[in-house]
């Protein structure tokens, strides 16, 4: 490389995603107030972002084939962002833990009349109000009506925590592939992972169909729904978003975009996959099972 | 490069549009900031309208209750931290000696989604029952179960700004660890950068948080839930502790930047390195970890237990200490210094003055037992604007007057300067010091009417007010001035007496791009 620094010619990505963005935006607030057209809005700001991810992430990628990517300060700067990133990621998912034991440890018990001398509240707002959780029976039932039953751990969840800790050792092996220059092993472990975070989907939803239906298990079901659709579904959601990556990154193995020294979007992805293992370990734990 | 060779109108716009270049994605943020700092600053001078007397005069209460909310949110997401984001992008490439950025295209984008975000929450006004109504803090249930169609709006549009924020941290992040010229060490990083560094940290802490208590609020609304409602076994506390964690952060997100500027001012016109100058990135960082433990000190009257409370009012405490370190270096730099007053230096000594005086009723907020006295009184709105008007926007104004010779390559009008700082501090004072007395005879905060015993010190306020807004106008007319009819004299690479650190290493105006090679390092000291 020259010494001389590389310049990032102007570029239209940025602001057809803002525009993207903001017609997503408009598009939902539309949507909840019930308008005609917010549903609309929401496809054809998705479909702006969605064109805008296609065109910016492949012109990334065409610079980075065309030798940026060797670039040590270059790499360096992706590797950082990505850390970075993730560890947003990591204090979104600690806030919605956050809530989860607030209200298991402090919210419950206060409204039970349980807690340090705390019992006026109890007393004065819900006095048949009992300590429980999963709460099947909420403060007030007539506003928000409690779950019949909740999902069984060591079904549907033990099944899924197994799963994702396989996919964890399938990406590993398709790492050790691209090492290795073994382009089948590569996209044999690649192709399984896939595979199993799309099974993890399956039987996600099919979990959500069930509590649905079945244990009347809804978001609004107070708290208990409340904190396992919001830890479930944003987990849910980024194992979506990984396995979509996941895919990319195949395709990319296929097209023999990557070598033993330089892979980086590779290990940039198995890195968030790896978050988003972490993450369910800890979500199986307090959501499904103590 | 082919990005200046766009010409006419459209070419002009899409540059802009399109631009990858720091210089011109931070003088986008500046422009942007000065903007909305002229919105709500509007928007604060009808509030001070209304309540120069009793009686309504102007606005019904729901009015006026937007106006406050607008003007909080306003000036926070849209004014200080795309001005703070603004001294980012210009000056930490030409700081650490690095070309651009580390994600130019990023860099790009984390600005052009708050034009869509304030678009959104602006239009948020044609929704039945106009703008929001419940405060920038939008605690619920006033957002959640009696919020406004509008809210909707307002959370989306926090959702956008949270996007940008985290992106330009994110890069910023980047761009320090990995595009620093090859001999600066971190502890070579000049202060402003080393400020900048930190900021970037906590808001990739708090901005998420937000997102996600956003998030659940827009679910309790919505969907059904009850995260922020006792009946469903939730709990609207729960909100206040979350919208803390983020916020109290937030406060210090704003504050830490201007820090790094007067740190970087103080030294040039004081002629002297800065004292201390390890404790003074030490004392950042302490605020900043401690800015994390403090946040029930804005809950002390909402139903906590005693224990905690006490937790929290000690930790508070504790932040005087490393502030008061920055106040002490500040003052240890211009002790046997050879002190001149120009512009960015009176705005900069007016900073610590004022900023000590914001700090310390902040500490008497933070005591527990007298909050219960001052809480939702004029006390808390004098304090924190003393904190924020007098202390971060002087600062912006201190750095902009430092650097703007460095941008456009050419001195201001220093009268100008010295009307604008005059005028400025004195009707800030003016304006915010009798909200103190106000408060502790007991004047409570976002209130459109008030007992007649409190009008003279509001009218004085109004009055100041007044005189703080029409201020501001001599400070935009000498901008147009010095951008756009090329008046002053030109200024030299050093601009300032013995200015120390890379950026005064290149032309004036800094050419569109710096530092293709990197930079030598500067002469020991």
């Amino acid at each position: 490389m020259s010494n001389q620094a590389h310049i990032t010619p102007p570029s239209y990505w940025p602001i057809i995603g803002s525009v993207g963005l903001f017609v997503f935006a408009l598009g939902i607030v539309n949507w909840l107030h019930k308008e005609p057209l917010g549903v609309y809005a929401i496809a054809a700001g998705a479909a702006i972002l969605l064109y805008m991810m296609y065109g910016w992430f492949r012109e990334v990628i065409e610079e980075n084939m065309a030798g940026l990517g060797k670039d040590p300060q270059v790499e360096s700067a992706f590797k950082w962002g990505m850390i970075w990133f993730i560890f947003s990621e990591v204090m979104f998912f600690a806030t919605a833990f956050a809530t989860l034991f607030y209200i298991r440890l402090f919210i419950i018990p206060w409204l039970a009349g349980d807690y340090m001398g705390h019992e006026i509240t109890h007393y004065i707002l819900w006095p048949h109000f009992e300590m429980q959780w999963p709460l099947y029976t909420t403060p007030d039932p007539s506003m928000f009506l409690g779950p019949l039953k909740t999902v069984n751990t060591w079904e549907i969840p033990a099944l899924n925590t197994l799963i994702l800790l396989t996919s964890g050792l399938t990406i590993t092996v398709a790492h050790w592939g691209i090492i290795r220059s073994d382009r089948n092993m590569a996209l044999t472990g690649q192709a399984l992972t896939i595979l199993l975070g799309l099974i993890f989907l399956t039987l996600q939803v099919y979990e959500y169909t069930e509590a649905y239906h079945v244990y009347d298990l809804k978001v609004n079901s107070g708290v208990y729904g409340n904190t396992f659709f919001l830890l479930t579904g944003l987990h849910g959601f980024h194992v979506f978003l990984g396995t979509v990556m996941l895919i990319c990154i195949w395709a990319r193995i296929y097209l023999a975009h990557f070598t033993p020294a330089y892979h980086f979007a590779f290990e940039a992805v198995a890195w968030y996959w790896h978050f988003v293992d972490v993450v369910w370990l800890i979500l199986f734990v307090f959501v499904y099972w103590i | 490069m082919s990005d200046h060779a766009a010409e006419g109108v459209m070419g002009n716009i899409s540059r802009w549009l399109t631009t990858t270049n720091h210089k011109d994605i931070g003088t986008l943020y500046l422009l942007f900031a000065l903007l909305m700092f002229l919105v709500a600053g509007f928007m604060a001078l009808m509030i001070r309208a209304e309540l120069f007397q009793p009686g309504l005069m102007f606005m019904q209460p729901n009015f006026y209750n937007q106006m406050v909310t607008l003007h909080g949110l306003v000036m926070i997401f849209g004014a200080i931290m795309p001005a703070l984001a603004g001294f980012a992008n210009w000056q930490i490439p030409l700081m650490i000696g690095a070309a651009d950025m580390a994600f130019p295209r990023m860099n790009n984008w984390s600005f052009w989604i708050l034009p869509a975000a304030f678009s959104l929450l602006f239009m948020s006004y044609f929704a039945p029952g106009g703008w929001p109504n419940f405060g920038w803090t939008f605690y619920a249930p006033l957002s959640s179960t009696y919020g406004p169609p509008s809210t909707d709006f307002m959370i989306l549009s926090i959702h956008l700004m949270g996007i940008s924020s985290i992106m330009a941290s994110i890069n910023i992040v980047a761009t320090v660890v990995t595009m620093r010229a090859k001999w600066m060490e971190y502890m070579d990083m000049p202060i402003f950068v080393w400020s900048w560094f930190i900021t970037a940290f906590l808001l990739i802490s708090i901005m998420p948080v937000l997102a996600v208590t956003v998030t659940m609020l827009l679910f309790d609304r919505h969907f059904g839930t009850s995260f922020f409602n006792a009946a469903g076994g939730g709990d609207p506390v729960l909100f206040q502790h979350l919208f803390w964690f983020f916020g109290h952060p937030e406060v210090y997100v704003l504050v830490l930047p201007a820090f790094g500027i007067i740190s970087e001012v103080v030294p040039t016109f004081a002629r002297k390195p800065l004292y201390g100058a390890k404790f003074m990135i030490y004392a950042i960082a302490c605020i900043a970890i401690l800015s994390f433990i403090v946040w029930v000190h804005h809950m002390f009257t909402s139903g906590v237990m005693a224990w905690i409370k006490i937790f929290f009012m000690i930790t508070t405490m504790i932040v005087a200490v490393p502030t008061g370190i920055k106040i002490f270096n500040w003052i240890g730099t211009l002790y046997r210094g050879a002190v001149s007053f120009e512009p960015p230096m009176l705005f900069a000594l007016s900073f610590i003055v004022l900023f000590t005086i914001g700090g310390f009723t902040g500490l008497m907020l933070g005591v527990v037992v007298a909050d219960y006295q001052y809480q939702d009184t004029y006390f808390v709105v004098g304090h924190f604007h003393h904190t924020i008007v007098s202390g971060v926007y002087f600062s912006i104004l201190a750095g902009v007057y430092y650097w703007l010779p460095k941008w456009t390559g050419r001195y201001y009008s220093f009268r100008l300067a010295n009307w604008h700082f005059w005028l400025s501090t004195i009707s800030v004072n003016l304006t915010f010091f009798p909200m103190y007395f106000l408060g502790l005879i007991g004047m409570p905060r976002r209130i459109p009417d008030y007992n007649i015993q409190f009008t003279d010190l509001n009218m004085l306020a109004s009055v100041g007010a007044l005189i703080f807004g029409l201020t501001q106008l001599i400070f935009v007319w000498l901008l147009i001035e010095n951008i756009f009819f090329s008046k002053g004299e030109k200024a030299s690479s050093k601009v300032w007496d013995e200015p120390r650190g890379l950026e005064w290493t290149v032309p004036s105006p800094a050419p569109h791009h710096t530092f293709m090679t990197p930079p030598d390092p500067l002469p020991e000291q």
